[in-house]
């Protein structure tokens, strides 16, 4: 029993200790001009789906869930995001060759089609980034046509 | 007397086939270095850093046109480090900054087959395959290239390969022979 005791308070000051480990956060006031919905015309509900489906990892400014200040959490966050802006990040869209961006709108539509993004792990929290079918065949479609006219 | 006109006269004679056999050693040089020139031009069409990146991409082509998603893997790591040591510095700035591009491209794609599954690997492909050849334009290449061309495969879908006989590597074995030679790059 005491043993029990000891393994718990270890694991009670560990867990307050790791909650003053600051972490990085991803945000910004402003939306640079090389901004995705800034460079091209954009339709308002794709608009609206783009940014709650995969601005949160995939540009300067995430809107953090509550459970953002609880360590691990935190981390596991900030690892998602890291990882995603490095794939690709809206908010810096038009500094890509052209090149590039071809090659990132052909990784969306396959992304999206797969149902690989936006992730299981982060649509089970955030139920409306989900992609309806209909969605989902409107976001490919404007992007196919984006990536035709290049 | 006669003994003074015989020695001059060898003597001339000398000189003359000594000047001659200079004159010719001279063009005999001259023509070494043409054929050095010649040797340089074959040289900057095959870059040894383009070589090996067509090296490891042809391996993966393989691995695909097998079935084979560990030897893609395998190959596209191989293909991620020789895209990183592509020596630009003999291009033009212009073309410098073409095949900036390209290879930050190409070795994105290269990565991801790194790591995936095959279906995945072969998507990857697709692009990667339209990367190569972009660079195959301004590098050059030291053997003759096909391109080769599925209609079938995401609509439309290119690659290349060193023998004009087609094998699919969008399908492998499911569809081995899907596809025909659009053009020939020499």
């Amino acid at each position: 029993m005491k043993i029990l005791k000891i393994i718990a308070t270890i694991a009670l000051v560990g867990f307050v200790g790791i909650q003053f480990i600051p972490t990085e956060r991803n945000q910004s006031d402003t939306v640079p001009e090389t901004d995705f919905m800034l460079v091209h015309n954009v339709p308002e509900t794709i608009q609206k789906k783009l940014q709650v489906s995969c601005y949160d990892c995939h540009s300067n400014n995430t809107q953090y869930p509550w459970y953002n200040k609880i360590q691990p959490a935190a981390w596991f966050l900030e690892d998602h995001i890291k990882e995603g802006k490095a794939e690709l990040n809206f908010n810096e869209w038009d500094s890509l060759s052209s090149r590039r961006k071809s090659s990132k709108l052909r990784s969306i539509i396959k992304q999206i089609e797969s149902g690989e993004m936006p992730l299981d792990s982060y649509t089970l929290i955030h139920k409306d980034a989900k992609f309806s079918e209909a969605e989902a065949e409107e976001l490919i479609n404007f992007i196919t046509q984006l990536k035709d006219s290049l | 007397m006669k003994n003074l006109k015989m020695s001059i006269a060898v003597m001339l004679l000398l000189a003359v086939s000594f000047t001659n056999a200079q004159e010719k050693e001279k063009m005999n040089h001259k023509h070494g270095e043409m054929e050095m020139d010649h040797s340089k031009m074959k040289m900057d069409k095959m870059n040894p850093a383009a070589e090996t990146v067509l090296a490891d991409y042809f391996m993966l082509k393989d691995a695909l046109v097998g079935d084979d998603t560990k030897k893609a893997a395998q190959s596209g790591s191989k293909l991620v480090a020789s895209l990183k040591k592509f020596d630009k510095s003999s291009y033009s700035k212009e073309q410098q900054k073409e095949l900036a591009d390209i290879i930050e491209d190409a070795t994105e794609h290269a990565e991801h087959i790194s790591e995936s599954a095959i279906d995945h690997q072969r998507e990857h492909f697709k692009t990667l395959s339209k990367d190569i050849t972009d660079m195959v334009a301004i590098t050059g290449t030291k053997s003759t290239l096909y391109e080769q061309f599925c209609p079938m495969y995401d609509k439309g879908s290119a690659w290349l390969s060193t023998s004009n006989e087609v094998k699919n590597p969008y399908y492998g074995s499911k569809m081995l022979k899907c596809g025909k030679v659009q053009k020939t790059i020499q």
